[in-house]
């Protein structure tokens, strides 16, 4: 009997001190300053940590080069330059050598392949699982590290569960009773309120800490926001500060349940994976969806999947064959606190939502961005790469061409014919063959 | 360093790789977190299919072709000593290591008569020693995909073979490869250098 009770006071007094100190607040967009304590006392404990690394290492005179530099030493030159050739130049045996070379080192390392592993950092975090190339250095810094353990996982990840709970249960069980209502302004004020509550409670469950640059280029409604993609968190982050309509496909449990709900109260456009295939269906319906001035911004992302936050790849043209003005919103997560990136072929939601939650914080800056069109004359995939630059300029991320679905699907062949061409005009351009003159 | 070492103890037959290759510990590392990377359902081994998946890989004109040289014999299953093996031709040549070798003991995989061999078998598809002016026709027309036309194509395919070809037999022999190659800076050209 004593213990039950002692346990039901305990739960009690818990759930009371998370009400008051978290939930209330949060509701009314107030903050009482426990996360800047936290964010501060963090800062400083890995700026220690990272200085005793940099002591301990810099004995054995180790250098680490930053994670950006590749691992093979790579000749950059142009085709023209790595086949020794002036134009015009006749085919060797040894132009096979070029094109093995640039084959194994393709294979060595490729720029796409490593967007989808967790960046590296350059100093240690204090998190088991950057542990990559760092070694043991001393024992204060192992046991600041056990106390980090513990401190993670038996304070901060029940908090954050609890808190995880509370925030989706509330948004479901809102969302479901706003839908009740007749369509009229008060049920678009009530279910933004109801949606901003809850993703507010939801970045407090992660430690979240964003910081929103611009906000006088906060998309507006009747146009589609356009951003670089690393997590499902994205979304969380985005519509913390607004209000968004979602695409996006259809997905069974716990995010099934979350859309489903969401639709119930505010027009999202969720579609089966079967019509996804469909580009003029899916065209038609966000066409729809922009005209009416009077619904909320669409979020797409045009890249199509998560990728690790260092770079920017191809974005899909679709989104910008539709018209409209584009927001562009540019997102870097400081991979110091956390590591955000989603990397689905490793990890299901829930074990990658346990993941974040064990982290020290996801600390993120958001750039909102000047809306642009598309100017006369310039195609959709024109108009996709120049949105693209501004993003990446934006975030200080990298720029690349390829498609992040190249691990689902094959590359095109245009690309080849490129290099093909290239290589043809060396060697036949100039008539340096007999038969061409005759 | 200490937990360098117990790291690189991961690799199973690391020492054997080793000798065998000549990579440094620390490279050898970094190859096998590459394959790690490449292997994305962690099967323990490289198919065809996880090599053509490196975007890079598959527009480079030559990319069955080098896909092809890890999986000899008509193998389908690449294990990283094997994917090493080929990765070695590649390794810039050591000065150190010419000077100290033991002539007795086979030549490391990348000296310039491996480096040269490596080359000859990405013309030379049916292994029997020779590339016909066939296989140099198949290779020719692997580079410049449909912008020459057949003509042409033949007339630089003949061309290449009479001079290359010694004792006219219409094929290249490896032997009389490696000598019209004589001059080449073989080593800087088919040289990969690893960083740490």
């Amino acid at each position: 009997m004593d213990s039950a009770e002692l346990a039901g006071k305990i739960v009690y007094t818990w759930l009371t001190l998370v009400l008051g100190f978290i939930l209330l607040p949060s509701a009314f967009g107030l903050s009482l300053g426990i996360s800047e304590l936290y964010m501060k006392i963090l800062v400083k404990t890995l700026e220690w940590a990272t200085l005793r690394i940099e002591k301990g290492v810099s004995k054995e005179s180790v250098l680490k080069s930053s994670a950006s530099v590749g691992i093979i030493q790579r000749d950059e030159s142009p085709m023209e330059k790595g086949l020794s050739g002036l134009r015009g130049r006749d085919f060797e045996l040894s132009d096979v050598f070029y094109f093995s070379k640039k084959g194994l080192e393709a294979i060595v390392e490729d720029e796409v392949t490593q967007r989808f592993s967790s960046e590296e950092l350059v100093s240690w975090n204090l998190l088991t699982r950057t542990n990559v190339n760092f070694q043991y250095i001393s024992p204060k810094l192992t046991m600041v590290w056990v106390l980090g353990v513990i401190v993670r996982y038996c304070v901060l990840l029940p908090l954050r569960v609890t808190l995880a709970f509370v925030g989706i249960s509330f948004l479901v069980i809102g969302t479901t009773l706003v839908g009740q209502l007749p369509e009229s302004s008060l049920r678009n004020r009530l279910s933004e309120l109801v949606h901003l509550t809850c993703c507010r409670i939801c970045v407090r469950a992660l430690s979240g800490t964003i910081h929103y640059h611009n906000k006088q280029y906060r998309p507006q409604k009747g146009g589609i926001c356009v951003a670089n993609h690393t997590s499902p968190i994205d979304v969380l982050i985005l519509t913390t500060d607004g209000c968004y309509a979602m695409v996006g496909q259809v997905h069974g449990g716990l995010m099934g349940i979350i859309q489903r709900a969401m639709v119930k109260s505010c027009p999202h456009v969720w579609f089966e994976r079967s019509e996804m295939k469909d580009r003029h269906l899916v065209t038609k319906r966000l066409r729809e969806h922009i005209a009416d001035k009077k619904k909320l911004p669409i979020l797409i992302f045009p890249e199509g999947t998560c990728i690790n936050n260092t770079s920017v790849m191809m974005f899909k043209k679709g989104s910008f064959e539709i018209g409209g003005t584009i927001y562009p919103v540019a997102i870097k997560y400081n991979p110091q606190f956390g590591d955000a990136f989603w990397n689905s072929s490793k990890y299901n939601m829930v074990s990658y939502l346990l993941r974040m939650m064990t982290s020290w914080a996801i600390v993120c800056d958001v750039w909102y961005m000047p809306p642009m069109t598309r100017e006369e004359g310039e195609d959709a995939v024109q108009f996709a790469n120049r949105v693209k630059s501004a993003i990446a300029i934006q975030g200080g991320l990298t720029e690349l061409p390829w498609d992040g679905g190249l691990k689902r699907a094959k590359v095109k062949d245009t690309f080849k014919e490129e290099q093909q061409k290239n290589y043809s005009k060396m060697i036949v351009g100039n008539g340096s063959l007999n038969s061409e003159l005759d | 360093m200490g937990s360098c070492s117990s790291r690189a103890a991961r690799i199973p037959d690391v020492d054997s790789i080793q000798r065998e290759t000549g990579f440094s510990q620390a490279s050898l590392l970094r190859l096998y977190h590459r394959f790690r990377a490449l292997d994305k359902n962690e099967k323990g081994y490289l198919s065809r299919v996880d090599l053509q998946e490196i975007g890079a890989l598959a527009v480079n004109p030559l990319g069955d072709r080098i896909i092809d040289s890890f999986f000899p014999d008509g193998s389908l299953q690449l294990d990283f000593p094997g994917f090493v093996r080929v990765l070695a031709h590649f390794r810039p040549v050591d000065v150190e290591d010419l000077r100290n070798r033991d002539p007795q003991e086979p030549e490391p995989l990348n000296s310039r008569m491996n480096k040269l061999r490596f080359a000859f078998q990405l013309y030379d598809l049916d292994r029997d020693g020779k590339i016909s002016r066939h296989e140099m026709l198949q290779v020719l027309r692997l580079m410049v995909g449909v912008q020459v036309t057949e003509e042409q194509l033949e007339s630089i395919a003949d061309r290449t073979v009479q001079e290359a070809d010694e004792d006219g037999d219409g094929a290249v022999s490896f032997l009389e490869f490696a000598k019209s190659l004589e001059k080449m800076n073989i080593e800087q050209k088919m040289s990969i250098r690893i960083l740490k």
